[in-house]
C-alpha cells in the first residue's frame, strides 16, 4: 500500500461551479420574490386609506373601496372551508384508515390528482352550469363556495392523506392493542398527530380560495354590496344569512375587474391587501407550528 | 399434539391453526397450549412465524393485508375467532407489548391512563391509583413519579419499553403478549425487563417471543419451538433445554440455525 499524504486536497472545478449555480438560483428567486412584493407594496400602499378599506366603490362619485369585497372574501373562505374540510379530511381518513389500499382508494386518488391539475376556469364553467343553473343558485356566494369546494377538495385530501401516512404505525397498533375501537384510535391519536399536516393543507386551500378569480367570476359574481345592518341582532343575523344567496365578488375578482377597467391605482392597492392577508395567514400558521412543536417535545 | 381433554387446563389454546398472508402459508397446523399464570417462551429462527402466531392470540393480525386464518384459538374455552367475538373486549383481556416501544405523544400519566379511559374509567382518584399501580408493576414508578405530567417521548429506550408494559398492565389484562421486548434495549435495561416479566406471572399469563436462548431459559416456565411455520416441540423449558426430544430443537438451542 502506498502512503499518500493527507495534504492533497485538489480543487474540484465542477463542485465549485455546481455550488455557484445553486447559490445563484436561490439568490435569483429571493430577488424575484422581494422585487415583486416590494413593487406591489410601494405602488399599492399609496392608494390604501381608511376610506378605501371601509367603503364600497362608487362609479358615480368615482371613488374606490373594497369593504364589500373583503366581507365577500371572508364569506367565500368560510363557506368553502365549512364544506371542503369535513369532506376532504373525512374522505382521507376513510381511504387511509378504513379502506386499506383497495381499488376504491386508487380510483379516488386518481380522480383527486386529475382534479387538482384542472385549470380553475373549468371549475367556473361547471359551477355556473351545475350550481348556478341546474340547482338554481344563480350568481351567489353559495354557488361560488360550492364550486371552490370541488377545487380545493383534492388539495385538502392529499395533504391529509400525506399527514396520516406519516403518523407512526406504533400509535395505531398501541391503541388497538389496548382495546380501543378504530374510531377512538383515530380521534385520540391519529388525527391529533396529523393535525399540523392537515392544517398545512387548509392554509394552502385558503391561499387558493383567496387568490381565485376565474372560478368565481361566473359563479359568485362581482357585486360589492355591504350587508345592511340595523343593530337588531335577529334581523342582522337574518341579513347576514341571506347574503349567502346573493352575489358577491371577492378581492381577487375585484382586482381582476379593476385591471380590466384600467384602474391600476386601485388594483395595486387591492393586490397589496391580498398579499398582506396571505402573509399574515402564513405567519399565523408558522407560529402555530412552532407552538405545537414546543408542546409535544417538552 | 395436545389432546382435546387436556385443553381445559390451558388459559389459551390454538387448535390446528393455519395462517396465510395472500398465498404465503406462514403457520401450518399449529396446536399450542398456554398455561395460566406462567411464562411461555416462543423460540425459533427468524421468519419462522413466532410474531405472526403471537399476533393471532389477540387478533392483531386482522389488519394485515390479505391475511386468512383457519382453525381455532380458545381463551378460557371460547373461540376468539368466532363471529360473535367482540375484538375490543378480547384485546382488553389479552394485551400486547411490541418489539419497538412507541409511547403515545402525550404525558407519562396519559399514556398509562389511555387504556383505562377507553374502557370508561373517568374518576380521577381511581385513575391515579391505576396509573401508580401499573407503573409500579412495570418497575418504573420511581423513575417517573416526579415527571408524570411530562411528555413520554423524553424517556430513554428502556424506560419507554417499561412504560409500554405499564400501559398494557393498566387495563388489567389476563394474558400479556410480548414480542421481543428487550431486543432494542441494552443489557441493564433488558435485565430490568426480565425481572419484571418474572414477577408478572404471579398475576398474569405471559407469552413472550425471544431470540435470546439464555433469556428464554431464565424467564420462561414453558417453551414452544417453531421452525418454518410448524411447532416442532413444546413443553417445560428446563426439559426442552436439557433433553430436547427433537434433534432440530437441540441444534437451534445450541446455535446451529441463524
Ligand atoms: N403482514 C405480513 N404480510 C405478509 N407477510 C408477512 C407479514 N408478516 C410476516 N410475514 C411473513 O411471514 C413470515 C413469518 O413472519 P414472522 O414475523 O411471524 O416471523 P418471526 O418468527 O417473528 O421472525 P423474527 O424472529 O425475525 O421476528 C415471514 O416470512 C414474513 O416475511
Ligand atoms: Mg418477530
Amino acid at each position: 500500500m502506498t502512503e499518500e499524504s493527507l495534504y492533497s486536497r485538489r480543487k474540484r472545478p465542477f463542485e465549485t461551479a455546481a455550488a455557484a449555480a445553486v447559490y445563484l438560483a436561490s439568490a435569483l428567486s429571493a430577488v424575484i420574490f422581494i422585487g415583486i412584493t416590494g413593487y406591489v407594496f410601494i405602488k399599492g400602499t399609496g392608494a390604501i386609506s381608511w376610506k378605501f378599506l371601509t367603503s364600497v366603490s362608487d362609479p358615480l362619485k368615482r371613488t374606490d373601496g373594497i369593504a364589500g369585497n373583503i366581507i365577500n372574501t371572508v364569506y367565500i373562505v368560510g363557506l368553502t372551508l365549512a364544506a371542503a374540510v369535513p369532506a376532504g379530511v373525512g374522505a382521507a381518513v376513510y381511504l387511509n384508515e378504513y379502506a386499506g389500499c383497495g381499488r376504491a382508494a386508487a380510483l379516488v386518488n386518481f380522480a383527486a390528482e386529475t382534479l387538482s391539475g384542472l385549470p380553475s376556469v373549468i371549475f367556473g364553467l361547471f359551477g355556473m352550469v351545475f350550481f348556478g343553473e341546474t340547482l338554481g343558485l344563480g350568481y351567489s356566494l353559495l354557488s361560488g363556495a360550492l364550486t371552490l369546494t370541488f377545487m380545493v377538495l383534492p388539495l385538502i385530501m392529499s395533504n391529509t392523506r400525506e399527514a396520516l401516512r406519516s403518523v407512526p404505525e406504533g400509535y395505531r397498533y398501541g391503541a388497538l392493542g389496548l382495546g380501543a375501537s378504530r374510531w377512538r384510535m383515530i380521534r385520540t391519536l391519529v388525527l391529533p398527530a396529523a393535525m399540523p399536516g392537515i392544517l398545512g393543507g387548509v392554509v394552502l386551500a385558503v391561499g387558493r380560495i383567496v387568490g381565485e378569480s376565474a372560478a368565481l367570476l361566473f359563479t359568485a359574481g362581482s357585486s360589492r354590496f355591504l350587508p345592511r345592518l340595523s343593530g337588531d341582532l335577529m334581523a342582522d343575523l337574518g341579513e347576514l344569512g341571506k347574503k349567502v344567496m346573493g352575489s358577491g365578488g371577492t378581492l381577487a375578482v375585484e382586482l381582476y375587474l379593476q385591471i380590466q377597467n384600467g384602474n391600476y391605482r386601485a388594483a395595486f392597492a387591492t393586490a397589496c391587501v391580498l398579499m398582506a392577508a396571505l402573509m399574515c395567514l402564513n405567519l399565523v400558521f408558522r407560529a402555530f407550528g412552532r407552538m405545537k412543536k414546543m408542546l409535544t417535545a417538552g | 399434539m395436545i389432546g382435546r381433554g387436556a385443553m381445559a387446563e390451558y388459559k389459551m389454546a390454538a387448535e390446528n391453526l393455519e395462517l396465510y398472508y395472500g398465498n404465503r402459508h406462514v403457520l401450518n397446523n399449529i396446536s399450542v397450549g398456554i398455561r395460566e399464570k406462567a411464562v411461555t417462551a416462543l423460540i425459533g429462527p427468524s421468519g419462522c412465524g413466532k410474531s405472526s402466531f403471537l399476533r393471532c392470540l389477540n387478533r392483531m393480525n386482522d389488519m394485515a393485508e390479505g391475511v386468512s386464518i383457519q382453525g381455532r384459538i380458545l381463551l378460557d374455552g371460547e373461540d376468539i375467532y368466532d363471529a360473535r367475538t367482540d375484538v375490543t373486549k378480547l384485546r382488553r383481556r389479552v394485551g400486547m407489548v411490541f418489539q419497538q416501544p412507541v409511547p403515545f405523544p402525550m404525558s407519562v400519566y396519559d399514556n398509562v391512563a389511555y387504556g383505562p379511559r377507553i374502557h370508561g374509567i373517568r374518576n380521577r382518584q381511581r385513575l391515579d391509583r391505576i396509573v401508580e399501580e401499573a407503573l409500579t408493576g412495570a418497575a418504573i414508578w420511581d423513575e417517573v413519579k416526579d415527571r408524570l405530567g411530562k411528555s413520554a417521548l423524553g424517556l430513554s429506550g428502556g424506560q419507554k419499553q417499561r412504560l409500554c408494559i405499564a400501559r398494557a398492565l393498566a387495563v388489567e389484562p389476563e394474558v400479556i403478549l410480548m414480542d421481543e421486548p428487550t431486543s432494542a434495549l441494552d443489557p441493564a435495561a433488558s435485565f430490568k425487563v426480565e425481572e419484571l416479566v418474572r414477577s408478572l406471572k404471579q398475576r398474569y399469563t405471559v407469552v413472550i417471543v425471544t431470540h435470546n436462548m439464555r433469556q428464554a431459559a431464565r424467564i420462561s416456565d414453558y417453551a414452544v419451538f417453531f421452525l418454518a411455520g410448524e411447532v416442532v416441540e413444546q413443553g417445560v423449558t428446563d426439559s426442552i433445554f436439557t433433553y430436547p426430544a427433537d434433534r432440530r430443537t437441540g441444534d437451534y438451542i445450541r446455535g446451529r440455525y441463524g
